[in-house]
């Protein structure tokens, strides 16, 4: 056993089975106590023997985008075996939405995926009127459809943004940064926030419109495509990055399916799923838009088919922005929209309802109810069940990336570990979304 | 006496503006990047941030030295000093002027005019890999084992398309010594093309040329071929567990080796100190123009300042370019500080190189940059080898 010890290096046949601290003594008769909590033996079984090594990849670790954590089982630079230990940014969000009224959740859900805040205060928004049965006028829908296109630009631009610079790619990083910069300008003038914008709110918007909001977004829009090309200018043609892409990480589309994945990784499968096209929330049937899809399912495939989606949600976002209907931008339901302030001061009702709403919430009628948006990582469930009561009885969420991430194990074994990097990075997955 | 007098001034001077330069490399890289990806690069630390380099330095002496418990003592401490050591001794051999006479004394510039100037360097620089790889054995981490085994492999597989690329122009000079190198491709064809490696002989030597840089790039463990550190897959691969001064001294190790290839490429193959046009047409003159065109720009800048410091660093500035442009053109000094001039001009658009693909390109994968290695490169330098000296042979 000594004779392997010298260089750290572990055997994952000879670690004991019990998630006990073992003690691991080497040559030099130093011992340290290290705490084995995932079972090697059941997770990492391969035949090669002593010449493999485990390497723990994570929580710390530049390329696990937050603080996933891998037990890869290396023979030299080769993946024999590969396990994801989840749970590092556990926040309790879908128990604590247990506690909140009904409008107070919907400041949890920006937490929950922090690159797609808007998404997630959708999907939420969405359930809870369902349960009331609010009809939300059009100006509403639009400006949400509008802003939930904008937070897919966002997230694909961070994932771009750090997928490039994964490979080595740095420019690209901070090319989407700049982009970026503007998005979260335009949804600071919009809520006042930059991240955790909660502007959805059961109802309708947090807010009217902010003046000369069409100005931003104009320059936006007529600016983006150019980048867009300019992003593909310095990768898709680059023989570096397609020789790092093409054919890596692959998984079946079975396999897939099995495992649960959605949004562009089945999409760059072929398959042709989309929640805004099969069914369509929000007006979304009223946008013009395509649903791109791929064939080769390789990291390559996921990237162009991001590029492609960032074309087509700018393209939603123009027309949003020239056919936007005029109207109120929040509901006319006076015991869950929280009234006017100048109605406040003359009418009593408003006072009164403005008091219940603000001490106690509102309650909403018993009965259970999911409803699932297309997120920039794929499919975002939010499955609500009320008691009657202000509060939730339970919420739960299907965040996209719990999905994507079950297929790293297929996606990884057998590559090298630059390959791993490749396709963690095409996933596209956000720990908090994972893990709530 | 003399002999041994000279030779510490001009170590003393040489190792002075090699450190400083090394820190500022940095700086420059710092910010070409920093503007090649719209933004302003280090700028807090004195003017345009020009003593960040100098904060660098104070902060990483400062700082703690740790030592991983399981490492081995011994080649942990030894690997950084043989890294930065190999690379700082393969300056000497490099030639960067003419001889010149001072005071009576014939003094070139170069601290040693060794006969295998060539093989030393090469000599050299592959030893400064087992710096590298035992710093990765001996820090005991998986990571850094990892990337001391990439560089290792790494490493064997470029010296050899490496070494056959810097063959060919040697067969055309006819001389290991570096100075003898650079007299060979001295004089211009049809008057105006430079004699330079790249551009004359039997066969110009354009490919070994293309072929040198990649190996450079992969012999430096720079961007595309950065993977024994590569951080988005190994941390920071062979130097994971350094810290303090010995991270310090692969930091100046890499920047070192960057110089040293950058100024082995410009003797062998870009004629060295020699002007890129004849001195008849007035390549002299270059030098003080290109200096007080740049002087003229600051100046102009400092006067319609986009910054409120601008208005006095960037005059400042244009002082300092100015006087260098009046060195430049007065007339004793004209024969010792142009060939310097052309040096360092080629050395710097080589660097800027450097630091250009950085902010550019992706990295390669370990099995991609081997295979790319052995089955085109090498076969690649062979063939040129064959065809050079094939040519050189009929020629003579």
């Amino acid at each position: 056993m000594a004779d392997v010890k010298d260089t750290g290096v572990l055997d994952a046949a000879e670690l004991p089975a019990e998630t006990t601290p073992v003690e691991m003594p080497n040559d030099r008769g130093v011992t340290s106590e290290r705490a084995v909590e995932l079972d090697y033996n059941e997770h990492l079984k391969s035949k090669s023997g002593p010449r493999s090594m485990v390497l723990n990849m994570g929580p710390q670790h530049p390329s696990t985008h937050g603080v996933l954590r891998l037990l890869l089982e290396l023979d030299g630079e080769e993946i024999l075996k590969a396990a994801p230990d989840i749970g590092y940014l556990h926040t309790g969000i879908e128990k604590e939405f247990e506690q909140k009224t009904y409008q107070q959740g919907v400041t949890l859900t920006d937490r929950i995926d922090y690159l797609a805040p808007l998404s997630n205060n959708l999907a939420y928004c969405l359930a809870a009127e369902k349960l009331l049965g609010l009809e939300i006028p059009e100006l509403a829908q639009w400006t949400r459809v509008m802003l939930a296109e904008f937070t897919r630009l966002n997230s694909h631009l961070v994932w771009l943004g750090t997928h490039a610079i994964d490979i080595g790619a740095m420019s690209v990083f901070l090319y989407c940064f700049r982009e970026r910069e503007e998005i979260l300008r335009v949804f600071e003038m919009f809520s006042g926030q930059r991240m955790m914008t909660s502007y959805f709110r059961i109802g309708g918007l947090a807010l009217p419109h902010p003046r000369g909001w069409q100005k931003r977004v104009k320059d936006f829009v007529d600016i983006f495509p150019s980048r867009v090309d300019e992003y593909e200018e310095l990768l898709t043609t680059n023989r570096i990055w397609t020789g790092r892409t093409k054919g890596v990480g692959y998984i079946s589309l079975e396999d897939m399916l099995d495992l649960g994945v959605t949004g562009p990784m089945l999409r760059a499968a072929g398959l042709k799923i989309d929640v805004r096209k099969d069914a369509p929330y929000s007006s979304y049937e009223k946008f013009d838009f395509e649903v791109p899809t791929r064939t080769e399912n390789d990291v390559f495939a996921r990237y162009q088919l991001r590029i492609e989606e960032m074309r087509q949600s700018c393209k939603i976002i123009k027309q949003a922005l020239e056919g936007m209907p005029s109207g109120s931008h929040q509901a006319d339901a006076p015991g869950i929209v929280l009234p006017e302030r100048e109605k406040m001061k003359t009418q009593m009702e408003a006072l009164i309802y403005h008091f219940k709403i603000v001490s106690e919430g509102f309650r909403v009628p018993e009965g259970e109810v999911y409803s699932a948006i297309e997120s920039p990582r794929g499919e975002v469930g939010c499955y609500m069940v009320s008691d009657g009561t202000q509060k939730p009885y339970r919420v739960h969420w299907r965040g996209p990336s719990f999905g994507n991430l079950q297929s790293i194990p297929t996606l990884i074994e057998g590559t090298l570990i630059a390959d791993v990097i490749a396709a963690l990075g095409s996933m596209d997955f956000v720990l908090g979304d994972t893990d709530r | 006496m003399e002999f041994i007098i000279i030779t510490l001034i001009k170590l003393a001077v040489i190792a002075f503006v090699l450190l400083t330069a090394l820190a500022y490399i940095q700086w420059v890289e710092r910010k070409v990047i920093a503007h090649v990806q719209v933004r302003m690069g280090p700028s807090r630390v004195g003017p345009h941030g020009l003593l960040q380099p100098l904060a660098d330095v104070v902060k990483l002496i400062t700082k703690e030295g740790v030592m991983p418990p399981h490492a081995n003592k011994f080649f942990y401490l030894a690997a950084p000093i043989l890294a930065v050591f190999m690379a700082l001794i393969s300056i000497s051999v490099i030639p960067f002027g003419t001889e010149f006479t001072v005071l009576g004394h014939r003094v070139m510039m170069q601290l040693t005019d060794l006969n295998v100037g060539v093989l030393f360097i090469l000599a050299v620089s592959s030893m400064g890999v087992y710096g590298i790889a035992l710093a990765g054995w001996a820090s005991n981490n998986k990571y850094s084992l990892l990337g001391g085994l990439r560089s290792s492999a790494q490493m064997i597989s470029y010296e050899l398309p490496m070494s056959l690329a810097l063959a060919a122009p040697l067969l055309i000079a006819g001389t290991l010594s570096l100075r003898g190198i650079v007299d060979s491709q001295a004089g211009y064809n049809l008057g105006f093309i430079p004699k330079w490696a790249i551009f004359t002989g039997p066969f110009p030597q354009i490919f070994s040329f293309i072929i040198f840089m990649i190996a450079a790039f992969a012999e430096t463990n720079r961007i595309p071929f950065d993977l024994p550190e590569a951080e988005n897959e190994l941390v920071a691969g062979f130097h994971v567990e350094y810290s303090s001064m010995s991270f310090a001294a692969f930091f100046m190790a890499e920047y070192s080796n960057m110089v040293t290839v950058c100024s082995v490429a410009t003797l062998l193959f870009l004629g060295g100190w020699h002007p890129l046009w004849p001195e008849s047409m007035g390549s002299n003159f270059a030098a003080p123009l290109i200096l007080a065109g740049a002087g003229a720009i600051c100046l102009y800048h400092g006067l319609n300042p986009a910054r409120p410091f601008d208005r006095f660093t960037l005059p400042a500035f244009a002082v300092i370019f100015f006087g260098l442009a009046g060195l430049m053109a007065f007339p004793p000094l004209v024969p010792v500080l142009t060939p310097l001039f052309w040096f360092l001009a080629k050395l710097s658009f080589l660097l800027f190189v450097f630091i250009w693909i950085r902010a550019t390109l992706p990295r390669f994968r370990y099995d991609q940059l081997m295979s790319f290695a052995w089955k085109f490169l090498f076969p690649a330098a062979l063939l040129n080898l064959l065809v050079t000296g094939f040519l050189v042979a009929l020629v003579s």
